[in-house]
């Protein structure tokens, strides 16, 4: 059997690599992408100490977590698509106009 | 009962103030003097009823409701009337519904809300003045106190669009808060070392301790409260504010600075006879006091050119006479020269206010005089009245002054006697110099113009002397005025017409003199002294008003004996001695009268080449040695300086100011500096916000 440790090992790399995503990509869907990246390394840890520990509470806050990144995916790349348009950018350097 | 005395004119005040300019003249007017009247009826009734007690419980006491409540401390609003609050509420409520009877003709010029306005004043005076007189305790004496004062500025200043009347006022309310805080000083005083705020209370209190030798916390309580009376009632150093006050409509004057506001101060001091004669330090503070007051407005009296102004110095010489014998410890007599002297000065400044009536205006005795046909009423009233304040016998005046007198003599103040023998001749002498100079002799028109209307015009005056044209749209006062003016340099000036502006006192005005003239020749028959077969009725009546005889029988005695150490037997060889003053104080007045007679009716050139032989004193008194300007230097002007230079320029704008935009600058500059934060850019929010996190994560994981 697996230990405990392999999963978080996985889990802290995806969240690694998820937070490098958003912050060195240059693509405000990329940066979407990582983001989705980096909640599923917590969803599998979530459900890895659920695993571990014989409870079913890591399983259902992931399907929590599942159902508000949908939402969040779907209003995240509305917002994308009225960005563009308003632009003909996908660069979020090109969107700082709310500054002092 | 006794409620209803100040609530007749405190009603007549809220109809006068609230409706007053929707009434005619005569509504509300005879409000106005229907509600004195009533309060005077009820003011009798109450009288009537107390004289028929018991000499040992003669008080009346009323007690509307409780007031304070706090703890062990309990104060109710209570009135009383003991024998001498029922002389101070007759005097106020009689002599008060005579001026506003006078006052319906006098202020009939003035437009109607206006009209109702001096009436409300006036009313408002009357009820707070009452509450003074009635009052049980300090406390309620103080919002009498108080209420007079305010009314006093409200009444000076009534012409308040004259520059002069509204500097009156405030000066008036201003050095009347100054003897107010010091009133109220000594009432705390008093409250620490009694517990209690009823005169009575005090009285008792007072009574079973023995008189305190030299100055202690007592002759401290009673000093203040001295010096709230000097504000009061015009003594130096306070009194400035009373010659100032003759700004205000003549009536006012009559009413409140010579019959009853002044007197306010003396009262007080007879209300607390007790506790005064156990502090023989204050006493003697009082009588000199009065005595020096009364000798340096004598002698002002005595230049000066304004009728008002000599009644004016006229009344705080006699306040200070009062004083004098409130300080000898002759409460009796000084309240009897406040009563007597309430009718005389009454019917003097009544009488120089139809004077003032007549002649449109006019105040300076150097332009009157010859007025003696023409104004019949007011020359006999007003001689009447000068008789009885120069103490010619048989009259009011003599009668007060001389018992006062004589109890200063008794009481061993030869110096104080000399000086108020001295004030006496003044007062003969002053008082027929005004007679003389305003009725006899011809009419002087030769003397320079001097502003007279109390309203100013709108056009300047003289384009009313130019054009006739113009003349005819001025009001009718300033008409009238005007055309007098005319007459002045005209053909028919000097004939025995006098033109068309000179009619004697209207009806209203009239009675009010008469009245008040026959009240000074009968007025001092109610305190005929022992030395000529009378009782003294007046005395024997106050009497007990100035014993503590509240408590139990045996501090009574007590009491008694400190104040009059076995009167019976020094009555019999005194008789002697109060006819010899008698027959002094009677030469005096005639010597005043006929000094006044032979220089200003014989050789009027003396009293111009006296005044030109000492020119120092003449421009000393002329300008009332120099007492204003001396405060203004010392006081006033000090007083400006720190509030604009130092609370205004310095503290308020520099601190206060400072605080306050400081502290807007350094948000500002708060602000100039955060706001770099806010960059615009999502990169650099996601990065704090990721930093912030592993610090927080940082700190718990490796926290030691």
């Amino acid at each position: 059997m697996i230990p405990l440790s392999h999963y978080l090992v996985v889990s802290a790399l995806l969240f690694s690599i998820g937070t490098a995503g958003v912050f060195l990509r240059r693509n405000l869907i990329t940066i979407l992408l990582s983001i989705e990246i980096m909640l599923n390394a917590v969803n599998l840890s979530f459900v890895a100490y659920g695993r571990a520990l014989g409870s079913v509470d890591g399983q259902i806050i992931t399907f929590f977590v599942m159902t508000v990144a949908a939402a969040e995916a779907a209003v995240g790349l509305a917002i994308v698509i009225g960005l563009f348009r308003h632009r003909e950018s996908l660069n979020p350097d090109a969107f700082t106009t709310l500054r002092w | 009962m006794l409620a209803l005395i100040p609530l007749f004119p405190l009603l007549g005040f809220l109809v006068n103030a609230s409706f007053g300019r929707r009434l005619p003249k005569s509504v509300s007017g005879g409000l106005a003097s229907l509600a004195m009247l009533a309060s005077f009826a009820v003011a009798a009734m109450s009288v009537w009823q107390l004289s028929g007690l018991p000499v040992e419980s003669r008080a009346i006491e009323q007690t509307v409701y409780t007031w304070i409540a706090s703890g062990d401390f309990v104060l109710d609003l209570t009135f009383r009337v003991d024998p001498l609050s029922a002389v101070m509420i007759l005097v106020i409520t009689g002599i008060g519904s005579l001026i506003h009877i006078y006052s319906t003709a006098y202020m009939h010029d003035e437009v109607d809300g206006e009209f109702a306005r001096y009436f409300s004043y006036l009313n408002l005076f009357a009820s707070f003045m009452l509450v003074l007189v009635l009052g049980a305790s300090f406390l309620v004496m103080f919002v009498g106190w108080e209420g007079v004062g305010l009314c006093s500025y409200l009444l000076i200043g009534f012409w308040f669009h004259k520059k002069s009347a509204g500097d009156a006022g405030k000066k008036a309310f201003i050095v009347n808060r100054i003897g107010d805080y010091a009133f109220i000083l000594g009432t705390l005083l008093l409250f620490t070392q009694f517990k209690t705020l009823d005169f009575q209370g005090v009285a008792s209190a007072v009574s079973v301790l023995q008189p305190e030798v030299g100055f202690g916390i007592l002759s401290l309580a009673t000093l203040l409260l001295f010096i709230g009376a000097t504000g009061k009632s015009a003594q130096i150093p306070l009194y400035v504010w009373l010659p100032d006050a003759m700004e205000g409509p003549t009536p006012v004057s009559a009413l409140i600075h010579a019959a009853t506001m002044v007197t306010a101060g003396v009262y007080m001091i007879g209300r607390n006879a007790v506790l005064f004669s156990h502090t023989p330090f204050t006493l003697e503070i009082v009588a000199v006091v009065g005595a020096a007051t009364a000798l340096m407005a004598g002698t002002i009296g005595l230049v000066q050119n304004d009728i008002k102004r000599v009644l004016a110095y006229s009344t705080v010489s006699q306040l200070g006479l009062m004083f004098l014998a409130m300080g000898v410890g002759a409460f009796g007599a000084g309240i009897f020269h406040l009563y007597t002297h309430a009718f005389f000065k009454a019917c003097l400044f009544l009488g120089s206010g139809a004077v003032i009536h007549a002649l449109h205006g006019e105040q300076d005795i150097r332009n009157m005089g010859g007025l003696k046909k023409a104004l019949p009423i007011t020359y006999w009233t007003f001689l009447i009245a000068s008789l009885a304040i120069a103490g010619v016998p048989l009259l009011a005046g003599f009668f007060s002054k001389d018992e006062l007198l004589f109890e200063t003599f008794r009481e061993g103040h030869t110096m104080l006697w000399v000086i108020g023998a001295l004030t006496s001749l003044l007062t003969a002498t002053y008082m027929f110099r005004l007679v003389f100079l305003t009725f006899h002799g011809e009419r002087r028109h030769d003397a320079p113009p001097v502003a007279p209307e109390p309203i100013e015009p709108l056009i300047p005056s003289s384009h009313g002397h130019g054009h006739a044209a113009h003349a005819v749209a001025h009001t009718a006062a300033d008409h009238g005025h005007g055309s007098h003016g005319h007459g002045d340099h005209g053909a028919h000036g000097h004939g025995g017409g006098h033109g068309h502006g000179l009619h004697d006192a209207p009806p209203a005005m009239a009675f009010a003199l008469i009245v008040l003239a026959i009240g000074s020749v009968l007025a001092g028959y109610v305190g005929i002294p022992h030395a000529l077969g009378g009782h003294n009725a007046l005395g024997t009546w106050l009497e007990p008003a100035f014993e503590a005889h509240a408590v139990a029988g045996a501090t009574e005695v007590a009491a008694a004996t400190v104040e009059n150490p076995a009167e019976g037997e020094v009555e019999a060889e005194d008789t002697g001695l109060e006819m010899t003053l008698m027959g002094v104080s009677s030469a005096i007045a005639f010597v005043g009268i006929g000094i006044a007679g032979f220089i200003w009716i014989s050789r009027r050139q003396i009293a111009e080449s006296m005044a030109r032989r000492f020119p120092g004193i003449h421009r000393l008194l002329l300008n009332k040695y120099y007492v204003d300007e001396v405060y203004d230097a010392t006081l006033v002007q000090p007083v400006r300086i720190i509030s604009e230079e130092g609370l205004w320029r310095g503290f308020d704008v520099r601190i206060v100011d400072g605080a306050v935009n400081g502290t807007a600058a350094l948000v500002d500059g708060g602000a100039w500096l955060l706001r770099r934060l806010q960059t615009g850019s999502v990169r650099a929010y996601a990065s704090s916000l990721f930093l912030g996190v592993v610090l927080i994560l940082g700190y718990y994981l490796w926290r030691p």
